[in-house]
């Protein structure tokens, strides 16, 4: 073992750039998803100032997009779609994918297991390399004169098969998939390595039943990965070749714009979603299962409790990853599903309610009576807790495919998975940030900044996503570029305006976030060993990084790691690395 | 670094309660990529499966893989029967091989190694004679007939036109058919479809998704065989060196062994689904 712990000299492109050190692939993930999450949020508000003001001029947008994106400041509608898209992509797979779990499996499995590094430090390398250039090939698509990709991000063809059909179906397309694939092999990558280090490579001690939950998270996370991302790799390379190659995978007989009749016979564009939403729907639980994990670890360590039901959260993230898998089809309720397969579907869907409802109850028990210390971590983690369960109960409605019929494509889709997906895992995310700030960067972040930073961000959040169920009850479609045209939703103007102002200054908020992280690197004050006392055996580690974690020798697991107010202890906390004593009883 | 990598892997640093699987983590690390690569090839034959439901006809295999090299046709899924017996024989050799690699014995695993990169080579190759007979298609081609599209053949001077699933039409119907197919196609000769592509094949006139599928499908499994024997070959080249002789032990083979094995796996649902159903 002493080979791992000698200090090599190590040159600053081993060191920062091609790094095969756990610690510095997560920062550089966690900096990777920081730009791309910018990007993403960034995009919402353009289209949000279009959807707000339908006729009003922003030479703003002129200036960011160029004159043939939105000439006077009007974006046109191919662009409009085109930010619809790549927001979606960028939030969905670069930032709570690539972003969350890249960052924090990276940082808390070697650590929280009690590993020098993963297993294989240079497939973890290309990984995030791979994550790298997918990232780049997508945020250069938006520079091309023909738009990103302008299909929505689930690109269903035939729409994204035929330049014809729109710009953003040329080049745009090309570069999407170029990048997914890239993207795909990071994560199966990224997510073998970390089944495979938290199987193989546990410290002594570390039972399956004494790893915190995070490392539950994120194996549960990776297992998804790893099932589904091929079977979108399978469904996008035939997209590929309907492009390039004329197959008609996906192509059925029908008629092009002005080429006329297409060459294309038999294809099903059916055939695409099912293969898409058999990723599409474990990629739900992929964004939130680590933000989970994240959760439970942080609340049980700012409540001073242990969690409640233990065995019970382990068992309802096994079953909502199981469930997960059987659900696909309640995307496809309209594509002309024999309702009794729908059934099946409504049936399977509302199972994953009871370990959601099992979680959630664990979380507010935790909570209840605890001595609950408010970091800005804790703030984000009870506000993720709050998204996840209201919007979690409109997920009841959407999931029966009676009533999803009225809903389907509407504004209350779009508000539903913003609130109980997006939120939950951005929420999440910050909480992971904002505790492990100290492990990652040996600092501490300004807490007051980080307080304002959760509020506007919830009040915000909600103030725009709950307006939307409001629209889409009244059947405002999504992705219309404008409904000017539509008399009937005109008295939705207003709340449009609203939703736009929220939005806006919702993004403008995060700018909190960023000068707190970036000023914290350099200028936050020195982090102590532990500042959250924490029981996990990442904070046992110093803080400066050292490659192979622990200057010495690993230390040997004794305990659960939610040891906190243990009565007859003196601290209200006992680190996972103490041993028993004679006359004491685990948990 | 790739000294720490193998110093991670050894036993010594195991310390957890209990390995799940007594492995190392670079085989885990295997059965974790065969396990998605499972799934990219069950997306890949479930969407066949869709494809084959919704068309309205399918062709045979016995009636679209019937040549032999040399010998013309006539000879249902006899060369196909023999490319699979010669894939799943060079599974066995790869067991044998590793098996000696259990016992460290060089000689054998060079031995047992090198029939199976003969084997690989073969499906290989093989492979590439029956894309080539696909895309060549037979003799006389598809003919457009007022019935829709026939294969046509001759059994002696006798024209047969066969429609798939069975129906067939031979003597004067034929013949009858055949006068309509030129009226139909307005010319002297009947329109006429020989060979396949991405866009139309023979076998299937109506339905390209056929030879998409089979293009694309049997073109990914050749693909995989094809990087299982490169990496066959690099391990073998590494056996005959004495590089897992310094190491002590022959892990290595063991982890190309599960790939070829799983290769050879794939090849039989692939089989059954394109020749035998």
């Amino acid at each position: 073992m002493s080979h791992d712990t000698h200090h090599h000299k190590e040159s600053f492109i081993s060191k920062y750039i091609f790094s095969h050190d756990h610690k510095m692939i997560a920062k550089q993930y966690l900096l990777t998803a920081i730009f791309m999450g910018a990007i993403g949020i960034t995009l919402s508000a353009l289209f949000r100032l279009k959807l707000g003001w339908p006729d009003d001029k922003f030479p703003i947008l002129e200036t960011l997009l160029g004159s043939d994106a939105a000439p006077e400041g009007l974006l046109n509608s191919n662009w409009y779609l085109g930010l619809v898209t790549l927001h979606g992509t960028i939030m969905v797979f670069f930032v709570l994918t690539g972003g969350l779990s890249g960052t924090f499996s990276n940082l808390l499995i070697p650590l929280q297991v009690g590993a020098r590094d993963m297993a294989s430090g240079l497939l973890n390398m290309i990984a995030y390399w791979l994550f790298f250039i997918s990232s780049a090939l997508m945020a250069v698509s938006l520079f091309i004169e023909t738009g990103p990709a302008m299909a929505g991000w689930t690109i269903y063809p035939p729409l994204s098969v035929l330049e014809e059909f729109q710009s953003g179906s040329g080049l745009g397309m090309t570069l999407w998939l170029l990048s997914m694939t890239f993207f795909i092999a990071s994560s199966l990558i990224g997510g073998i390595n970390y089944i495979v280090t938290i199987l193989n490579l546990r410290t002594k001690g570390m039972s399956m039943t004494k790893l915190p939950l995070t490392i539950w998270a994120f194996f549960i996370t990776a297992i998804l990965g790893v099932l589904s991302f091929p079977v979108l790799l399978s469904c996008a390379v035939l997209l590929l070749m309907d492009r390039g190659l004329g197959t008609s995978f996906y192509m059925s007989d029908i008629i092009g714009p002005e080429s006329g009749a297409l060459d294309a016979t038999g294809g099903n564009p059916i055939l695409y979603e099912h293969l898409f939403w058999f990723l599409g729907h474990p990629e739900v639980y992929i964004i939130l299962l680590p933000a989970l994990g994240m959760t439970s670890e942080i609340i049980s360590t700012c409540s001073r409790k242990p969690i409640f039901g233990y065995r019970a959260m382990i068992g309802s993230m096994l079953a909502i990853g199981f469930l997960s898998f059987i659900v696909w089809g309640h995307h496809m309720f309209l594509t002309g599903m024999n309702p009794f397969l729908g059934g099946v579907f409504t049936f399977t869907t509302l199972l994953i309610a009871i370990p959601s409802a099992v979680k959630a109850f664990n979380y507010i028990t935790t909570i209840y009576k605890g001595n609950v210390i408010m970091t800005p971590a804790m703030l984000f983690c009870i506000g993720s807790v709050s998204t996840f369960i209201s919007g979690g109960v409109t997920g009841i409605i959407l999931a029966d495919s009676a009533l999803d019929i009225s809903q389907h494509d509407t504004y209350f889709v779009v508000g539903h998975f913003h609130i109980v997906m997006g939120m939950t895992a951005i929420l999440g995310m910050f909480a992971g940030i904002y505790h492990w700030f100290p492990k990652m960067y040996g600092k501490m972040m300004n807490k007051r900044m980080g307080m304002v930073h959760f509020w506007a961000t919830i009040v915000c959040g909600y103030g725009v996503f709950i307006p939307m169920h409001f629209l889409g009850e009244g059947g405002l479609p999504r992705r219309y570029y404008e409904n000017t045209n539509f008399p009937m939703f005109d008295h939705f103007l207003d709340l449009n305006v609203m939703i736009s102002i929220f939005a806006t200054v919702g993004v403008i908020a995060q700018v909190i976030f960023f000068m707190n992280f970036f000023y914290s690197i350099f200028r936050g004050p020195v982090a102590s060993l532990n500042p959250w006392k924490s029981n996990s055996l990442e904070w046992t580690t110093p803080v400066e990084h050292v490659h192979g974690n622990w200057p010495g020798e690993i230390p040997t697991v004794h305990r659960w790691p939610y040891d906190y107010s243990k009565p007859g202890k003196e601290e209200d906390f006992v680190p996972q690395h103490i041993p028993l004593t004679d006359d004491e009883e685990e948990h | 670094m790739a000294g720490k990598v193998e110093n991670i892997s050894s036993e010594k640093l195991w310390g957890g309660d209990g390995s799940p699987f007594r492995i190392s983590y670079g085989k885990q690390w295997m059965w974790m990529f065969l396990v998605s690569d499972a799934l990219t090839f069950g997306g890949l034959l479930t969407a066949y499966g869709f494809a084959r439901h919704q068309a309205d006809a399918w062709p045979i295999g016995e009636e679209t893989f019937n040549a032999m090299p040399f010998l013309g046709s006539g000879y249902p899924l006899l060369y196909v029967a023999l490319m699979t017996f010669i894939l799943i024989v060079s599974s066995v050799t790869m067991v044998l091989a590793v098996e000696a690699a259990h016992r460290l014995d060089k000689k054998g695993v060079t031995k047992w190694l090198l029939l199976t990169v003969v084997g690989g080579f073969f499906f290989v190759g093989s492979q590439a004679w029956e894309w080539y007979h696909f895309i060549h298609g037979t003799h006389y081609g598809s003919i457009l007939t007022t019935e829709g599209w026939a294969v046509v053949d001759y059994v002696g001077e006798d024209l047969v036109l066969k429609f798939g699933r069975g129906v067939e039409a031979i003597g004067e119907r034929a013949q009858e058919l055949w006068q309509g197919a030129i009226a139909l196609s307005g010319s002297s000769e009947p329109y006429t479809m020989q060979g396949a592509n991405l866009i139309e094949n023979e076998y299937a006139p109506m339905v390209p998704q056929y030879a998409d599928f089979f293009f694309f499908i049997t073109g990914f499994h050749g693909f995989h065989v094809f990087s299982g024997v490169v990496f066959n070959l690099i391990i073998l080249i590494n056996v005959v060196r004495g590089v897992y002789d310094k190491r002590g032990h022959y892990e290595m083979v063991e982890k190309v062994g599960l790939y070829w094995h799983f290769v050879d796996l794939v090849w039989v649902f692939v089989f059954t689904f394109f020749y035998l159903v």
